[in-house]
């Protein structure tokens, strides 16, 4: 470590200054993550990011979830690219305003690429915008998009371990849905175990156990995230 | 990966502290619940640091372990992979006390 002190060489002598910085890593994401928040603020408009690793079951609670919220939100998609799962075709086709957004290969969405896309939204007109993440655990929770609420969907045949795992995940939401839970049956998975990590990680968050299969729970979620959008988008 | 976007938010950081002086260290400070790969940070930094003021600095990483404190008995530990009940009284009433740094602390300048 040279803190400040002269290394002294045959031909020259050189200074080593050591400069304070401590700044946040991705302060510059942040800034603009607060500004796209912001905007939604300013347009009354609600924003909800889904995280999820691959096979949760995102795009089968997505499409079930926009479907409970016909007539009663105006809904925007943004869609991450290299997920592949609801085209943004079907978005509109269902008369729903959509983006797509190309990640260029990375593995997650940033204030950046969530800037540009709200800007082809048309905000005016709309009551809810869902972001759809690329679908990993890892990298999209470090990146904040300015949305009111960070959404996580688990499911039961990942395992009961993932917060165990994933911790970095499983601090940075605000909502969890843990999806398939038909499935518990016929697969091992401790939820007293699972809940107890992601409570220690996230303590008080609010959870929903569903399954898109049977439907059951469904309601529960849907009603919650109606709720929070009209305490959100209703101008004082 | 997420390591080349997060290579150049601390490259830009790193420069705009550098003002015009070349930089020798990139001290980072990363707690275990941020996740990064060193190597592969180290792997795009060189790539894109080529032709900058910041092309030779080494990178050091100071890597925080993940802190938790019980809620019952006030014991300070660092958490498994696989549970965080208290090792002292067994309580699952416990919060995470550290491991969320993720910053450029300082940087080396000549
Ligand atoms: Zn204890």
């Amino acid at each position: 470590m040279c803190d400040g002190h002269n290394h002294s060489h045959p031909t020259h002598t050189h200074t080593t200054t050591r400069v304070p910085v401590a700044e946040q890593i991705l302060s510059a994401n942040d800034r603009i993550a607060q500004r796209n928040h912001s905007l939604l603020h300013q347009k009354h408009v609600y924003g909800i990011n889904i995280m999820a690793s691959p096979g949760a079951g995102k795009t089968s609670v997505l499409l079930k979830t926009l479907e409970a919220l016909k007539g009663r939100l105006k809904i925007g998609v943004i869609e991450g690219d290299p997920a592949g799962s609801i085209d943004t075709d079907r978005a509109i086709a269902a008369g729903m305003p959509a983006v797509q957004v190309n990640t260029g290969g990375e593995c997650h969405l940033d204030a950046v690429m969530m800037e540009d896309a709200l800007s082809q939204l048309p905000l005016d007109d709309l009551d809810l915008v869902v972001v759809e993440n690329v679908g990993n655990l890892i990298c999209p929770a470090n990146f904040r998009l300015g949305t009111h609420l960070n959404l996580v969907i688990a499911s039961i045949p990942e395992g009961d371990d993932k917060p165990y795992k994933y911790p970095g995940m499983y601090m940075g939401m605000q909502a969890l849905i843990i999806n398939k839970i038909d499935l518990l049956p016929y697969v091992p998975f401790d939820m007293e175990y699972f809940q107890q990590g992601v409570e220690v990680l996230n303590p008080g968050i609010t959870t929903f156990p569903l399954s898109c299969q049977t439907g059951e729970g469904l309601d529960a979620w849907t009603d919650w995230l109606v709720e929070q959008a009209h305490a959100e988008i209703i101008p004082e | 990966m997420h390591e080349l976007s997060v290579t150049q938010s601390i490259l830009d950081i790193v420069l705009q502290h550098a003002k015009d002086r070349k930089v020798q260290q990139v001290n980072l400070v990363i707690g275990q619940f941020s996740s990064i790969v060193d190597d592969s940070v180290q792997f795009y930094w060189d790539i894109i640091a080529k032709d900058t003021l910041a092309a030779e600095a080494q990178l050091h990483f100071k890597r925080i372990p993940g802190e938790m404190t019980c809620n019952s008995c006030g014991h300070v530990f660092h958490p498994g992979s696989e549970t965080f009940l208290c090792p002292s009284c067994e309580s699952s009433a416990v919060r995470v006390s550290g491991g969320r740094e993720f910053q450029v602390d300082s940087i080396d300048v000549e």
